[in-house]
């Protein structure tokens, strides 16, 4: 056998070990339901969104953060915030959990997003007093501006 | 009235007290509501940039600290920046976030001390970006210089180039961020001059809650307009950037220093 049947067969036997036993947890290979985004239409077609939308979110992403365009329409934040799907709390849900719109697709793609490992999952909603931060870092005492490189070092 | 510390001629024409009444009531907002529905905007601080219009050279963002209206014990502009871009002290500050933090400076020689906000200082020449290996250390169009937190690898090079010791790197896995400011594990922060609030037109968090604390020790805008009220200061009374020596250009600069 060459390398390359080798690594065929190989993957040929995972994918099928994984989609099976998904399938057998299922019952069967569940095809996903994505809830319906709030009002009538995405930001471009629905069909060219499904196809298209890492590429699109990739060059926003560069030009919002590298260039300083905003406004346009593949932001991030407003996918977030249209594609809101609310829990059993009425609240919308985060990442975490299964139902949220960007994970609908992705765990029968096996695609796994870093993305909201920084970015917010649900949308803004307005601080409580209560969740404000309390602590602020100390303040740094100085004798000479040149002190500043060295803090951290002596801090730490 | 309040506009009273932030005047800063004295002979103080229609317009330049028009100007500095907007500019001490950023406070609330960028603007100063004359009447209902009648809002003046100062000139130069506070226009957002149409939408999908990129962040040009034309403009160049920086920041006046007017040492002789800190107070030592006020945090309100690191409380602002804490709330406003979702990080939070742990108490450990070896570790902890920093993208604002209050210095305390003494003179050896005379014993008189004086309390400043050290952040990110903007720098024209920001050794950040030199020393990054992934081009995530930037300096946009408009002079703010970031992290590209998509393409940060986390080495901390740019932390140990900075002689501000104004960046910070996220230890621990975070959640519950602000929608307008992504942090996560792995990375490297700093103060972005609030670039979400900027592009909008407003101002940066901190120096809004310092004015509504009535000190209004920082001042805001384009330091290439000639018209801005930064610029004005900055043409008016000597200003200083910290550690000048280095070259690096900032485009926080500082009021009164004795140091
Ligand atoms: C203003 C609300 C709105 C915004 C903003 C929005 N969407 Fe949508 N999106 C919708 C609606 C409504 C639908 C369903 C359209 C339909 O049924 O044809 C949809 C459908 C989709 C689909 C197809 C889902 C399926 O059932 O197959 C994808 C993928 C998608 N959106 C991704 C995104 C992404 C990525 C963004 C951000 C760049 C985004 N959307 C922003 C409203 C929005
Ligand atoms: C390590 C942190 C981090 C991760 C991981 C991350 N981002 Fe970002 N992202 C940021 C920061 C910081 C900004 C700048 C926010 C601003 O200035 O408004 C940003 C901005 C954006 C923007 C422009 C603002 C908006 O909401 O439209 C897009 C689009 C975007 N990111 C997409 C993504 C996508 C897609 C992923 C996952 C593939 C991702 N990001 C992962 C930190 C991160
Ligand atoms: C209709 C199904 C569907 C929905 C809903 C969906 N995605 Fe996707 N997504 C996909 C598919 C399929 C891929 C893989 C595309 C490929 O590999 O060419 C993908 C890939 C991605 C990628 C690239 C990941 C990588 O590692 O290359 C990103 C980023 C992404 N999606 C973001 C999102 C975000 C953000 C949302 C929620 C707003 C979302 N997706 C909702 C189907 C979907």
């Amino acid at each position: 056998m060459t390398l390359r049947t080798i690594i065929s067969v190989l993957v040929a036997t995972f994918v099928f070990v994984a989609i099976s036993s998904s399938a057998e947890a299922a019952g069967r290979v569940t095809i996903p339901e994505p809830a319906k985004g709030k009002g009538d239409q995405c930001v471009a077609d629905t069909s060219f969104m499904r196809k298209n939308h890492p590429s699109l979110l990739k060059h926003q992403r560069d030009d919002t953060l590298r260039k300083g365009i905003r406004g346009n329409e593949f932001s991030l934040k407003e996918c977030v915030a249209c594609h809101a799907v609310d829990g059993k709390d009425a609240k919308p849900v985060t990442y975490e959990n299964p139902e949220h719109f960007c994970r609908t697709c992705h765990a029968y793609v096996a695609v796994k997003l870093d993305c909201f490992e920084c970015h917010a999952s649900t949308p803004d909603k307005k601080r409580q007093a209560n969740e404000l931060p309390k602590k602020h870092p100390p303040t740094n005492v100085l004798s000479s501006w040149r002190d500043l490189s060295a803090q951290t070092c002596e801090g730490g | 009235m309040s506009c009273g510390n932030s005047c800063n001629s004295n002979t103080t024409s229609r317009r330049g007290f028009l100007t500095s009444m907007a500019a001490s009531a950023a406070g609330a907002t960028a603007g100063l509501t004359l009447a209902p529905g009648v809002t003046l905007f100062s000139p130069a601080q506070a226009r957002a940039r149409g939408k999908g219009e990129a962040a040009s050279s034309k403009v160049r963002w920086g920041m006046l600290v007017d040492a002789n209206k800190c107070d030592d014990g006020c945090t309100a502009c690191v409380d602002a920046c804490a709330d406003e871009n979702g990080w939070q002290g742990e108490g450990n500050p070896a570790t902890d976030a920093q993208w604002i933090r209050k210095v305390k400076v003494t003179d050896p020689g005379t014993g008189k001390s004086q309390s400043l906000p050290m952040m990110c200082q903007h720098c024209e020449e920001p050794p950040c970006v030199d020393v990054c290996p992934t081009g995530a250390s930037m300096k946009r169009a408009d002079g703010i210089v970031l992290v590209d937190k998509h393409s940060c690898i986390g080495c901390r090079y740019c932390m140990m180039a900075c002689p501000y010791q104004a960046r910070s790197f996220v230890h621990e896995p975070v959640s519950g961020q602000r929608t307008h400011a992504p942090r996560g594990k792995g990375t490297v922060e700093s103060c972005t001059f609030c670039v979400h609030r900027v592009d909008e037109g407003q101002q940066p968090a901190c120096v809004e809650a310092c004015g509504g604390t009535k000190r209004g020790a920082l001042t805001f805008g384009d330091l290439n307009d000639s018209e801005s009220e930064i610029s004005k200061k900055i043409a008016t009374y000597p200003t200083q950037a910290i550690r000048s020596d280095l070259g690096l250009k900032p485009g926080v600069r500082y009021l009164g220093l004795d140091t």
